[in-house]
């Protein structure tokens, strides 16, 4: 090892004294040592000019082709507006670029910024960034600040490559935090990044609202919460469900993953962990140092981290912030879900599928039924024997005899058996009223089951097949058709 | 017995009460309320700092657009048209008609747009003058019931609240907001407004600047120095004032004058 680095320096030093007689004049040429202070071999020739392409969560734009630094003309807009933050629950949002987090930017180390901070005529508040990328007083902050209806300009050179956070720094700037305002800005070594099949943003944040998790209508700001540092919400881009549902983040088998991870606050510290994943590299606090075979990475408040791996097999893997409440009761959940082949000697499959049940409210992740059900007809019933006891037993009793007057019979249900329809219904959508099974009538209320078409499918399945030994069988898209 | 009592006084309060709020609802242009001055602890300073304010009066409403107006046809130098560039920038009365006059819907609506050359110009013109920030905040600290609103119940959380909603497409009429202790209206949740010393304090409202004194005032840490950091809507309304130049004409930002007490 220490033999290694000696010969590597000696050939280090030996091609530098090569180099140094041909090109004697190019400053970029030079090969820096990382660990020495100070960034100014990043004052390079500046070629060319261009304008900075922003994206929205969860996309990131292209990598940079360009081996020279240029003048990069970057433009943001502030725009205050009223947005969802979980289904049925808003609120105001301040922003940048119309989204929580901001647009996402993408420069090269040694790029001439000329930064452009607009805020909107209709915004009711001065705002200004600061962006942890800049060598310079606040960051930009004093430089960009503008009252609504008013630009500020300044310029700026990347002079360390880094994942960096910026956000705005008006006073009071928890609260310009608390409301939304952050976002991710890349600034590419030289040397450019691993090349990568998909890239994503996403950037967690804390949330205070007056109304607790979930209470809806508008929710305006708690300061005392925020204070106390007692989130209602802690999400990943903004919303309860931003990378859930329709929205989840997709890959293939085999393709390889970027996470550019970032962490607005204001108050809490990230514990990023994907469920059934290890990071292959990650890029520790944003900065150059890479390590390996991480489970785990924290995530500061005003701090980020770039995370790499393989997706080897086919499966949702789930997003959470580690400290797992705020996963699981406000909402910091997303799903990268992986399509594709499986590979049994990396995974062996699911003996039990839907162990992995995120709370129906913390987004909502989209369960796959047909995988469910492509089950074999053994394991579909034992699935559903198992959903039974947990969901039905309760009431119908283990043996399906129900209760007399209170609970009706599954077993030998003449309700039951007539027809799939009846028997989908009390459970997806609830039942109440008067009915009658066997001769006796019964006047309850059944409340509607939390369980997807595919697991309702498989308790009724068991119902029919096992308790009643009847040949009826009951598909997820059946269920579908009945579920209001 | 008791109960009658009990009846009797709470009969009486509110019949006081509605009085005195009739008496202080209705609108008058250029109509002022008296406060009577007192020691006031400026925003960002320790408790030695304390100033003096002497008695004076303020305009119970903000100026509306139909006073603004008014105040053009006697001083048409000041108008759409005519206005220099150095006293407003070209955003001038944006949200009235091309040449003069506005839509009717906005007649009772704060007249916004407006750069503090103009506001003070239309003060002065009136005898009076802008409040300075130390007036204006000592009359915006009064809740309901009390000249100091932040003990009152909900008055700091709702002035937050009001202060961090958007801006609507058009600003309602004035007086339809909160009715502050000295019979003063809209101090809080219609706009923002101009001060005679709107940017002496503060320089500017980057947060992290350490070049000066003042400006730590704005950082997070150095907000500690402030009188009151859990005071979030003076924060807001600090910063507002910190991003305006005198020239500068914003969708929210209108004013009210004051005058000193001594004044007839
Ligand atoms: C909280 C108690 C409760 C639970 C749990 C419950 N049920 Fe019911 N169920 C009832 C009641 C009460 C009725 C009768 C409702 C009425 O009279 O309107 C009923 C009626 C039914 C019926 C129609 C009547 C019949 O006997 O054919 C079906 C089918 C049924 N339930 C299936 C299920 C299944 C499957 C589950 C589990 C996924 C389940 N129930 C869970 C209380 C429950
Ligand atoms: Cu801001």
């Amino acid at each position: 090892m220490e033999q290694h680095k000696l010969t590597s320096r000696f050939i280090f030093i030996f091609s530098l004294f090569l180099l140094s007689g041909l090109m004697a004049c190019q400053r970029s040429d030079k090969t820096e040592n990382k660990e020495s202070l100070g960034r100014e071999h990043n004052l390079v020739e500046i070629i060319g000019e261009e304008k900075a392409i922003l994206t929205s969560p969860p996309f990131v734009p292209p990598p940079i082709a360009r081996k020279h630094a240029t003048k990069v003309i970057i433009d943001l807009e502030v725009i205050e507006l009223e947005q969802e933050i979980a289904d049925g629950v808003s609120y105001v949002f301040w922003t940048f670029g119309g989204t929580v987090p901001g647009s996402f930017i993408r420069i090269r180390e040694g790029d001439y910024v000329e930064f452009h901070l607009k805020n909107h005529p209709d915004n009711k508040l001065p705002h200004n960034i600061d962006l942890h990328a800049v060598t310079g007083q606040g960051g930009g902050a004093e430089a960009t600040f503008a009252a609504p209806g008013y630009e500020a300009v300044f310029n700026f050179t990347a002079l360390n490559p880094g994942l960096f956070v910026y956000h705005c720094a008006t006073a009071p700037v928890g609260m310009h935090i608390a409301n939304g305002m952050y976002g991710l800005i890349l600034v590419e070594p030289k040397e450019g990044l691993l090349k990568v099949d998909k890239e994503f943003y996403v950037m967690q944040g804390d949330f205070y609202t007056e109304g607790s998790y979930g209470e809806s209508g508008l929710q305006p700001f708690d300061m005392n919460k925020a204070i106390k540092e007692q989130p209602d919400y802690v999400v990943f881009n903004g919303k309860v469900g931003a990378l859930t549902g329709e929205n989840t983040l997709k890959a293939k088998a085999g393709e390889t993953v970027r996470l550019f991870v970032g962490n607005g606050g204001p108050n809490l510290v990230s514990s990023f962990h994907v469920i059934g994943e290890v990071f292959d590299n990650v890029y520790m606090e944003g900065g150059s140092l890479k390590n390996h075979d991480i489970q785990t990475t924290l995530v500061p408040a005003g701090g980020s981290a770039i995370t790499e791996f393989k997706v080897e097999i086919p499966g949702d893997f789930i997003l959470v912030d580690h400290s797992i409440f705020r996963a699981f009761n406000k909402g910091a959940l997303g799903i990268l879900e992986v399509d594709g082949e499986e590979n049994k000697l990396i995974y062996s499959g699911k003996s039990e599928p839907g162990i992995y049940q995120p709370s129906a409210e913390a987004g909502k992740p989209k369960k796959k039924s047909e995988e469910t059900f492509a089950l074999t007809p053994e394991q579909q019933l034992a699935l559903g024997e198992k959903l039974y006891k947990i969901n039905c037993a309760a009431c119908h009793l283990n043996d399906g005899n129900g209760v007399t007057n209170i609970f009706p019979p599954l077993k030998n249900s003449d309700y039951f058996n007539k027809d799939i329809t009846k028997a989908i219904a009390p459970v997806v959508n609830g039942l109440s009223g008067e009915i009658t099974v066997n001769g006796q009538k019964y006047n309850s209320v059944m409340p509607k089951q939390a369980l997807t078409d595919a697991e309702t499918a498989a308790v009724l399945n068991y119902v029919y097949q096992i308790m009643n030994e009847s040949k009826t069988t009951v598909k997820p898209e059946d269920v579908k058709k009945v579920r209001k | 017995m008791h109960f009658n009592r009990i009846i009797f006084i709470g009969l009486g309060l509110g019949l006081a009460f509605s009085s005195l709020k009739g008496q202080q609802t209705s609108y008058s242009d250029g109509e002022m309320a008296f406060i009577p001055g007192g020691n006031y602890f400026p925003f960002f300073s320790g408790k030695e700092d304390q100033e003096k304010v002497d008695p004076f009066y303020i305009d119970r409403f903000p100026v509306t657009n139909r006073e603004f107006e008014t105040f053009l046809a006697d001083h048409p130098q000041w108008s759409k048209k005519n206005i220099k560039s150095l006293f407003a920038d070209a955003g001038y009365l944006k949200h009235w008609k091309q040449d003069s006059g506005f839509e009717s819907d906005i007649t009772m609506s704060p007249v916004v747009f407006v750069s503090w050359f103009a506001a003070q110009k239309y003060c002065e013109c009136m005898g009076k003058r802008l409040p300075t920030t130390t007036e204006w905040e000592l009359v915006a600290e009064a809740g309901k019931t009390r000249p100091d609103g932040r003990n009152e119940e909900g008055f700091t959380r709702l002035i937050l609240g009001m202060a961090s909603k958007p801006n609507p497409a058009t600003h309602p009429e004035v007086g339809k907001t909160l009715l502050n202790y000295y019979g003063v209206w809209d101090m809080h949740g219609l706009i923002w407004e101009w001060t005679y010393d709107f940017n002496s304090a503060l320089g500017t409202g980057g947060s992290r600047s350490d070049s000066n004194a003042e400006n730590t005032l704005f950082c997070g840490g150095g907000s500690g120095k402030a009188k009151d950091v859990d005071d979030y809507a003076a924060f807001l309304r600090h910063a507002l004032r910190s991003s305006l130049k005198a020239n500068y004409t914003v969708s929210n930002v209108g004013f009210r004058c004051a005058k000193d007490a001594d004044k007839p």
